[in-house]
């Protein structure tokens, strides 16, 4: 796969995922003809969605509704959600169903200063879908954030990032080499999308997830921090914060119970000191970092 | 100070803007006429004094030994009594506010009008003599409340009772939830009181007899009695309490011995303190003012003012503790909210009562309540969320439900019980076991533990096919029709008797003559029946019989909702089942025509509930605890705190008027990266949660690993405190599978 259009796959209707979609309509597309399915699903009506949840402090500014999606060209070794990487375990979900939660939400983000987060999977294997979402959220005044690797960021149109009021841009390494032992793609794209958002005046806030023995190489390290610079240096002022994010094992299980070999079993989270550390080379360079 | 005649009216009341409350007894007339909104941030509170480090210094290393044995000392040999006591201190030159409920700090008193039984075997857990000429007593020729209530219960009330359907029942204890509106002590005196219950009493004298009339002019004499011992009470200490507070000290060391009077005879579930800072803070302002006093003393009077509150301690059972671990008093204390007029009723003092959490470190009382509405001031609503952030020592409940049913100086009884102060109490009924009147319901009465019939026997649910939601829901409203005929039957005996046997004396003498009852019914388990009806309808669920042919567990196929997701379908089963028990309360006559209201509470009973009920539909297993108050089952809230609290806010208060629960715990990371981002969010949430109909909140902030850490360690964390269902108790304190019950729930946020 390349950094082209998604493909789409459209999800089974007759899987029930969890406790995911508490309180969101799902469709019953048994019914329907898989063509029907992924014409609605290229139109932005319908998308395969994993789970929704109320979050505060983690996926943006204030309390979030954020949606996670399903579908990811990446394959990150240490995936924190590899429920979500193929599209067709997806819920499906209509565009407008999503967006009447959206609604109900608008006093808690009135209240709490936050707003609608998509992320995934990676929001942008569904680039109608999330655009239609946007663009609705934005009728109905709520903040929007795209949470996203940057990895298909071609997809993104500029009618969308117009919809979008901050990224959460996820560089996960520094390297062409780094980058591809960790996700499995390229780091160009990524590095192209943050451009692309200084230069519409998107903000952004740079993520990193720091692991042992993959991404903690301090050269790695600083090449990442030279990149979140670059973007702020594109336009100053639109990398807001950074946040690194020390590896956690509680994906743990999650690989287990989809039968998959999870590389990281045994790597151990950062120390404290060392995540610490690492936020100070991003500091260094004038970011404000967590 | 203390030893001059009475100050006259003109001298203490000097510099108030005079009103109504001038000519009658109306704290809240004086309040509103006086006291001074502030608008402003923390930035001019106090630290700890010297003096105030040392007494407190001096009682915290007794804590450990109390810890330790389960109580400190008590005095076996002297029935407790506003006069019982001759005067004790902690350190009698450096206190600011003198008195102590017997005469030594951590000594308790032992209070047999309640029960004699509760007092003897409390004295035999701790290794104290049973004096038996007070046996004798208080088994031969004074009767107790305790006796008196099961002189009167019917069979189907002891069955219920045994059964552990209906539990907690203040009927061999203090009821409690009466808070006596203590700051009238300190605005008039004592001597005005006394008056004007002498005029109370002399139009009941005009009244033709009947019981009604008898009743209350008996507790009018009881009530003049109290007084004239607290005046008495006061005296030995040096205080002649019989003229009005003439400064805040005064005002404060007034209004604590009003509250002192009521601990010391009374050892209720809930001794409640009411609603007293921003009533203080007209003295404290007035002193301010005119130089008496800086900010550092006003500071150094309410830190000294809480660590009395802090050492309320009642002699009880081990048994009695498993349902209400940690020992609490329940001293709430009301603070902030809004007034009618649209002023916020928070004051500098407001946020002084606060302050005392950072000068004396955290601690589970007093009850600190924050009435929140989105109205408050920026600067307070910041405040509430830092010192809870830090302490985790706040609670929370709705102005904007509490305020237009009870007015604007309601305060808070226990946990989540309004009233009116001075003017309306309670008659506290603890709560059913919803979850197992479920079981019977599917059992035709038969108790799914015992196998025994409880309930009028009817047919069971069939064997061998999935169990019906209509045919669930219809055995189970009969069921509840019957749970609700014998639970106020249970109530009415109860605070008949208490009445009769174990009457609040000096608390009633503290209230208006004509006052307005509730009949405080409540339920436990809500969130285990909403999820047991939700899998019968959305799932399908076949009960399983054992050889007795009782339904003992339940095989459960395909996906359901679960309460606390914000998901309509199952949070509506949830709202339906307090409407309809709520309704079917309100069928029945009540004693003293009190007003039937319930609440979705459980304190820590949750556990002890837990224990005593079988396999619900929902997967929950046997013994396993229920979810606290109204929150929903731990780990089934999936999408975060505020939609689980989201859930809860759908219960409508005017179904469950005695209040609704929800404790959260958050990690600090779920809050922000920074002290600021966290303040603000907390905020955020706060505000979401009441804008959308939200009762209560009860809000921890604090990581898993401190609790373990405590519970490995436990004189490491003393003060640690952490808020459970409707209050804040020492997390050393709890049992051991409390704390289990306390860390297996969901700590939102946490990666």
């Amino acid at each position: 796969m390349t950094a082209g259009p998604a493909t789409l796959d459209a999800p089974s209707a007759c899987r029930r995922a969890g406790a995911g979609l508490r309180g969101i309509e799902t469709v019953a597309t048994a019914d329907m003809e898989r063509t029907e399915r992924l014409a609605l699903m290229r139109s932005g009506e319908l998308g395969s969605v994993h789970s929704w949840e109320l979050v505060t402090a983690v996926d943006g500014p204030g309390t979030r509704l954020t949606v996670f999606l399903n579908g990811c060209p990446l394959r990150c070794r240490y995936c924190h959600n590899p429920d979500t990487l193929a599209m067709k375990d997806g819920e499906p979900v209509l565009a407008d169903e999503l967006l009447a939660r959206v609604g109900r939400y608008r006093g808690v983000f009135a209240a709490t200063g936050g707003g609608l987060t998509l992320s995934g999977g990676e929001v942008l294997m569904q680039p109608a879908f999330a655009a239609r979402v946007l663009r609705g959220a934005k009728e109905l005044g709520v903040h929007t954030c795209l949470d996203t690797s940057g990895f298909l960021g071609a997809n993104a149109t500029d009618a969308m990032l117009a919809d979008t009021d901050l990224v959460l841009l996820d560089i996960k390494a520094g390297d062409e080499e780094t980058y591809r032992r960790t996700t499995g793609r390229s780091l160009a794209p990524t590095l192209r999308f943050g451009r692309r958002l200084a230069e519409l005046g998107v903000k952004v806030w740079v993520r990193f997830v720091l692991v042992p023995g993959l991404t903690d190489d301090p050269r790695n390290v600083e090449r990442v921090a030279d990149h979140a610079a670059e973007i702020e240096a594109e336009r100053p002022g639109t990398v807001e914060r950074v946040e690194v994010l020390p590896f956690h094992q509680m994906a743990r299980d999650k690989w287990a119970e989809l039968g998959r070999t999870y590389e990281l079993a045994d790597t151990p989270p950062p120390t404290p000191a060392a995540t610490e550390a690492v936020r100070e080379v991003f500091r260094a360079r004038g970011l404000t970092t967590y | 100070m203390t030893d001059d005649a009475a100050p006259t009216t003109t001298t203490a009341w000097a510099g108030f803007t005079p009103g109504s409350w001038c000519d009658g007894i109306d704290v809240r007339d004086f309040i509103q006429r006086n006291y001074t909104p502030y608008e402003g941030d923390a930035a001019f509170l106090a630290g700890p004094t010297a003096r105030t480090t040392g007494v407190w210094a001096k009682l915290s290393a007794m804590f450990p030994e109390e810890r330790a044995k389960g109580v400190h000392d008590v005095d076996p040999h002297t029935p407790a009594g506003i006069t019982a006591h001759g005067p004790g201190y902690i350190d009698a030159d450096a206190e600011l506010v003198v008195g102590l409920q017997t005469d030594a700090p951590l000594k308790r008193a032992i209070m047999p009008n309640g029960g004699w039984r509760m007092v003897a075997g409390a004295l035999k857990t701790y290794g104290y003599p049973v004096d038996e000429d007070l046996e004798k007593v208080f088994t031969t020729y004074r009767k107790t409340h305790n006796q008196g209530v099961f002189d009167v219960y019917p069979p189907s009330v002891r069955a219920a009772r045994s059964s552990h359907l209906i539990t907690g029942l203040p009927d061999a204890y203090g009821r409690g939830r009466i808070i006596g509106d203590y700051r009238r002590v300190a605005l008039y005196g004592v001597d005005r009181l006394i008056e004007a219950k002498r005029h109370d009493k002399l139009v009941l004298d005009t009244e033709p007899f009947s019981e009604k009339v008898a009743r209350e002019r008996e507790e009018h004499a009881e009530q003049l009695r109290a007084l004239a011992e607290l005046k008495e009470m006061a005296a030995s200490y040096g205080h002649d309490i019989s003229g009005p507070a003439t400064t805040a000290r005064e005002a404060v060391q007034w209004l604590y011995f009003g509250f002192l009077a009521a601990v010391k005879e009374q050892n209720g579930a809930a001794m409640s303190l009411g609603r007293t800072s921003t009533f203080l803070d007209v003295y404290l302002e007035r002193d301010l003012r005119a130089g008496l006093l800086d900010e550092s003393q006003a500071q150094e009077l309410m830190d000294d003012f809480v660590i009395k509150l802090r050492i309320v301690r009642f002699l009880r059972t081990p048994e009695y503790d498993a349902l209400f671990s940690g020992d609490p008093t329940w001293v709430t204390e009301t603070i902030g909210g809004m007034g009618d007029d649209g002023r916020p009723l928070v004051t500098k003092n407001s946020f002084r009562m606060l302050q005392t959490l950072y000068n004396l470190g955290p601690a589970p009382e007093p009850n600190m309540t924050v009435f929140w509405s989105d109205r408050l001031p920026r600067g307070f609503k910041d405040f509430c969320a830092r010192v809870s952030i830090d302490t985790s020592a706040v609670q929370y409940e709705s102005d904007d439900e509490i305020r237009p049913a009870w007015g604007d100086d309601a305060g808070i009884a226990c946990c989540v019980s309004p009233m009116a102060i001075g003017k309306q109490m309670q008659f506290f009924g603890a709560r059913v076991n919803l979850a197992k009147a479920l079981l019977y319901a599917i059992n035709g009465g038969r108790d799914e533990v015992t196998g025994k019939q409880v309930s009028p026997a009817f047919p069971a649910v069939s064997p061998g096919l999935p169990l019906d939601y209509d045919d669930v829901r219809a055995r189970f409203d009969r069921t509840m029709d019957w749970l609700a005929a014998t639970y106020v039957e249970a109530l009415n005996c109860i605070h008949w008797s208490h009445d009769k046997y174990a009457y609040e004396r000096i608390e009633m003498a503290l209230h208006d003559k004509d006052v307005l009852r509730t009949m405080a019914c409540g339920i436990a388990g809500l969130a285990v029946a909403a999820d047991s009806l939700s899998a019968v309808r959305y799932a399908t669920v076949t009960p399983v019989f054992d050889e007795r042919g009782v339904v003992v567990d339940y095989e459960t196929e395909g996906d359901w909702p679960a309460y606390g997701n914000d998901d309509d379908r199952v949070d509506a089963i949830a709202v339906e089942l307090v409407e309809s028990f709520m309704a079917k309360v309100r069928s029945h006559p009540t004693y003293r025509d009190a007003v039937p209201t319930q609440s979705v509470l459980t304190i820590t009973s949750n556990v002890v509930y837990g224990k005593a009920t079988g396999n619900t539909p929902d997967g929950r297993r046997a013994g396993e605890p229920f979810s606290p108050g109204a929150n929903p089952m731990n780990g089934r809230d999936t999408h975060g705190m505020l939609a689980s609290a989201l859930s809860v806010a759908k219960l409508p208060y005017g179904e469950a008027q005695d209040g609704i629960s929800l404790t959260n715990t958050v990690v600090p990371a779920g809050l922000g990266r920074t002290r600021g981002e966290q303040v603000a969010n907390l905020v955020g949430l706060l505000d979401a949660s009441f804008g959308a109909g939200g009762y209560h909140m009860n809000v921890n902030v604090l990581v898993r690993e401190t609790l373990t850490d405590a519970m490995e360690h436990p004189e490491k964390y003393p003060q640690l405190t952490i808020r459970v269902s409707g209050y804040a108790v020492n997390f050393v304190r709890l049992t051991r599978e409390q704390q289990l019950d306390v860390l297996s729930r969901t700590f939102h946020g946490e990666l």
